[in-house]
């Protein structure tokens, strides 16, 4: 195996990924020794307004994929308006590949805490809530843990520290629904309802968990408040590009030599992700890959070269998402890889909006068909068509995510869907489960 | 439960006689007036004794909520990990998203489905194992994945692995899982989604990080590579005392959890809710003799949808008793009194929320009511 060279490994930045290797950083003692809770006690003596001035220099963006900037959002709860105030932290974490959040909040459930402790702070709540994915049952168990570790030392509950603030932290499971990874999905299911989107506006900001101001954000922007509240802004900055400040935490899987999370900062790229990562397997050839998760537009070898931060990603017509990195190659169909979220996107659909709900559906059974070699050239306008019709016509980001492997894989790999059609590809799918499909 | 006030339909009573203490204390995690956010992990709870959602299950929920048991329905049906038919000791997990399903997923799991005789969401005749394939696990650098009661058991799975893995479960023996903690039983489990502490000495500990979760963050150390310049006594600009009005925060009212809840017993925490609830109840009961009106939810229902007006008393369109012949049980009575029709605080259609402070007239009557 080839070693990454020097060069790129400067580029590697364990920030939030370095007490993965302490094996019982997950202890509050022992996160106590590695700078734990350091960040608590100085970010209670300063005003909350100036915390948020903090977050907004750092340039922080929100890594639950659409990176908006986290003190923005913040700021944007109105204060003295005699509401409580909501702290909702999204770590419903599903988006196909991406595998960041399950590992910070197992091997580092604390940080996760402190920051969440900082953020109501800064937001001015009194009440936290950490909605879970129903499946992150070891995640789950490493948090609950160190709640009531903190909770314990008196880094939760009333008057903590001494400071006059309290807070109240609850981890939430979720029960299996991809749809309430959406913000306010999320919150309908928080709120004991089906999980399905809002329209907005209002926002969580105005109207948020039981129709108060609310903050969502992800595991990894709260788990990153911490580090910035003790290396202040200017050293955030130090990592990353001008407008994506900082480390992201790169999720590789699939064809490379050693998939796992490499944390750098953002703006590094595709080809020096796979260099540190030993290189694409013995006999494969990239071919495709997603930048951020399947629900972002596939990109292709050609792109190899693409910065991984926000504009980048975008310069190249896909979305920096959760930097979920699935790589795909010369082995690997397009269509099939196509075919099978789209069964994911079909499950998933929470049924409130129709594009989403009926496209999805018939779009599998389109997939269905041209995959068992019973496809027609029509199919791919159909195909074409139907995402076009889903994409921005649904509340949330779920149909938009469904129709963009759809739209991807036709402007990248037609020709690969001919191959079906025209009998150069052996069918991948039997005949029998055409039932219905036209 | 003589202590108390709440009583139970013959439906969820069973339930109730052993899931009142834990369920009380879920619903006191959340602020007064927003119970309902207890009912996904009263949902979960509801499994540990029966493996599935039962009827009764959907009853003991409705009624502790004082919500209707369609609005339960509603929510058990919308969420995979609420089953809907009795479920094995084991519930065996296979990831066939796209990533898996190339690295060899769907063979895993059509090698189950062979070898187990059942198919997805199916349980074997001995009762030992459900079988599913499921949606991307968020262990993607470990592909293929395989999880037992949800904890990552098999990395990198081959069929083999696979097969292997449930013989030994059936066998009644419990491996230990790549990445998770030791295995319990699904019904077991079903006590932690409900947000209750894993009891088990050492559970907590189990499962080490895997190499690709660390290969990062190795690399880094192992070729000396840091990020410079962090100094944690970098000092935080500031433009305002640490401390005025501006920076308190507005309670909701709410049962704070207890401080310390790993010092506090389970039975004081339970008496502790139990009273809580019992003045909630009395407190609703009192409210509507006054005239109250409506109840928060409907309100809430409100807001998002404002032109689904519900009527402020009576319950006209349900078919359910009026109040000169309230149920005799009381908890059903308070679930009447709470379920208003057309209050479903989750509209099918486009739920336009209109925060109060764009809407006068709903503030007007929120005010009143505070």
């Amino acid at each position: 195996m080839t070693q990454p060279r020097r060069e790129v490994l400067q580029k590697l930045t364990p920030v939030l990924t370095k007490r993965w290797l302490s094996p019982d950083a997950w202890k509050i003692e022992n996160y106590e020794q590695l700078d734990g809770y350091a960040a608590v006690r100085k970010a209670l003596d300063v005003h909350p307004d100036d915390l948020i001035a903090l977050i907004k220099d750092s340039g922080l963006r929100g890594r639950g994929g659409a990176g908006f900037p986290t003190g923005l959002k913040w700021s944007f709860i109105p204060q003295g308006d005699g509401k409580p105030h909501y702290l909702v932290i999204n770590a419903d974490e599903g988006e196909p590949g991406t595998c960041k959040d399950v590992p910070l909040m197992t091997y580092d459930p604390h940080s996760l805490i402190e920051g969440a402790i900082i953020a109501a702070y800064a937001i001015r709540a009194s009440r936290a809530f950490i909605y879970i994915r129903g499946e992150a049952v070891h995640a789950a168990r490493r948090l609950r843990h160190a709640v009531n570790e903190a909770y314990a030392k008196g880094y939760l509950g009333e008057n903590i520290l001494g400071s006059g603030f309290d807070l109240d932290l609850v981890i939430h499971s979720g029960a299996g629904a991809y749809i309430c990874g959406e913000e306010t999905a999320l919150l309908d299911s928080l709120e004991g309802f089906r999980g399905q989107p809002r329209l907005r506006p209002p926002f969580p900001a105005v109207a948020g968990l039981y129709a108060s101001p609310t903050v969502v954000n992800n595991v990894g922007t709260i788990a990153s408040v911490p580090y910035i509240v003790l290396g202040g802004a200017a050293w955030w900055k130090s990592m990353g590009t001008e407008k994506s400040a900082g480390p992201m935490i790169y999720s590789l899987s699939g064809r490379v030599k050693n998939p796992g999370q490499y944390e750098c900062g953002l703006g590094i790229t595709l080809r020096e992700l796979i260099e540190l990562a030993g290189g694409m397997q013995e006999g494969h050839e990239l071919k495709f890959w997603t930048p951020g998760g399947s629900s972002t537009p596939l990109l292709t070898a050609d792109h190899i070269d693409t910065a991984m931060d926000f504009e980048g990603v975008a310069a190249a017509g896909s979305i920096l998402g959760t930097t979920a990195m699935q790589i795909f190659s010369d082995q690997d169909c397009p269509v099939y890889a196509t075919w099978r979220w789209l069964e994911f996107y079909h499950h998933e659909s929470c049924g409130k909006c129709t594009p989403c709900r009926e496209g999805n559906y018939w779009m599998v059974r389109t997939y269905r068909r041209i995959l068992s070699g019973e496809g027609t050239v029509q199919d791919l306008d159909t195909l074409q068509d139907t995402a076009d019709n889903i994409f921005g016509r649904s509340f949330c980001g779920l149909g938009d995510g469904a129709a963009t492997p759809v739209m991807s894989t036709l402007k990248f790999f037609r020709d690969d869907y001919l191959g079906y059609i025209e009998g150069r590809t052996a069918p991948r799918l039997s005949a029998k489960t055409l039932v219905g499909a036209h | 439960m003589s202590d108390t006030t709440l009583e139970f339909s013959p439906a969820a009573a069973p339930l109730a006689d052993k899931l009142l203490a834990p369920a009380l204390e879920i619903l006191a995690r959340y602020p007064t007036g927003r119970e309902r956010s207890a009912l996904l992990p009263l949902l979960h709870l509801v499994q540990t004794e029966d493996g599935y959602v039962t009827p009764g299950g959907v009853a003991f929920c409705a009624e502790i909520l004082r919500i209707n048991k369609a609005q339960v329905g509603a929510v058990a049906t919308f969420y995979t990990m609420y089953k809907r038919r009795p479920t094995g000791d084991y519930l065996i997990s296979v990831c066939t998203n796209t990533l898996c399903n190339v690295l060899g997923g769907q063979e895993v799991y059509d090698g189950l489905v062979e070898h187990l005789g059942v198919g997805h969401d199916e349980t074997t005749a001995d009762g030992s194992i459900t079988l599913e394939h499921a949606e991307c696990l968020a262990a993607c650098d470990y592909a293929p994945v395989v999880t037992v009661n949800y904890d990552y058991a098999i990395d990198q799975a081959t069929p083999a692995a696979a097969v292997e893995l449930a013989e030994q479960l059936r066998r009644g023996e419990r491996p230990t899982p790549a990445r998770g903690s030791r295995i319990c039983t699904l019904k077991e489990m079903q006590i932690q989604l409900a947000g209750f502490a894993d009891e088990r000495e050492g559970a907590v500990a189990d499962g080490r990080a895997g190499a690709p979760s660390l290969r990062g963050v190795s690399l880094a150390q192992e070729h000396g590579v840091a990020v410079a310049d962090f100094n944690i006594d970098t000092a935080i600009p500031t433009t305002k005392p640490a401390r005025d009005e501006s920076a308190k925060a507005v309670k909701d009212p709410g049962p704070n959890a207890p401080a310390a809840p790993a010092k506090e017993g389970f039975v004081a925490k339970a008496a502790h809710a139990v009273k809580a609830v019992v003045g909630k109840v009395e407190e609703r009961v009192e409210h509507r003799k006054a005239g109250d009106v409506k109840d928060p939810e409907v309100r809430t229902a409100e807001h998002r949808n404002t032109t689904a007006s519900t009527p402020a008393t009576g319950a006209a369109k349900t078919g359910l008793p009026e109040s000169g012949a309230a149920p005799q049980n009381p908890a059903e009575s308070a679930g009447v009194a709470a379920n208003q029709p057309a209050g479903d605080g989750k509209p099918a259609g486009d739920s336009s929320a209109s925060p109060a402070a764009e809407n006068p007239s709903r503030k007007g009557s929120d005010e009143e009511t505070k």
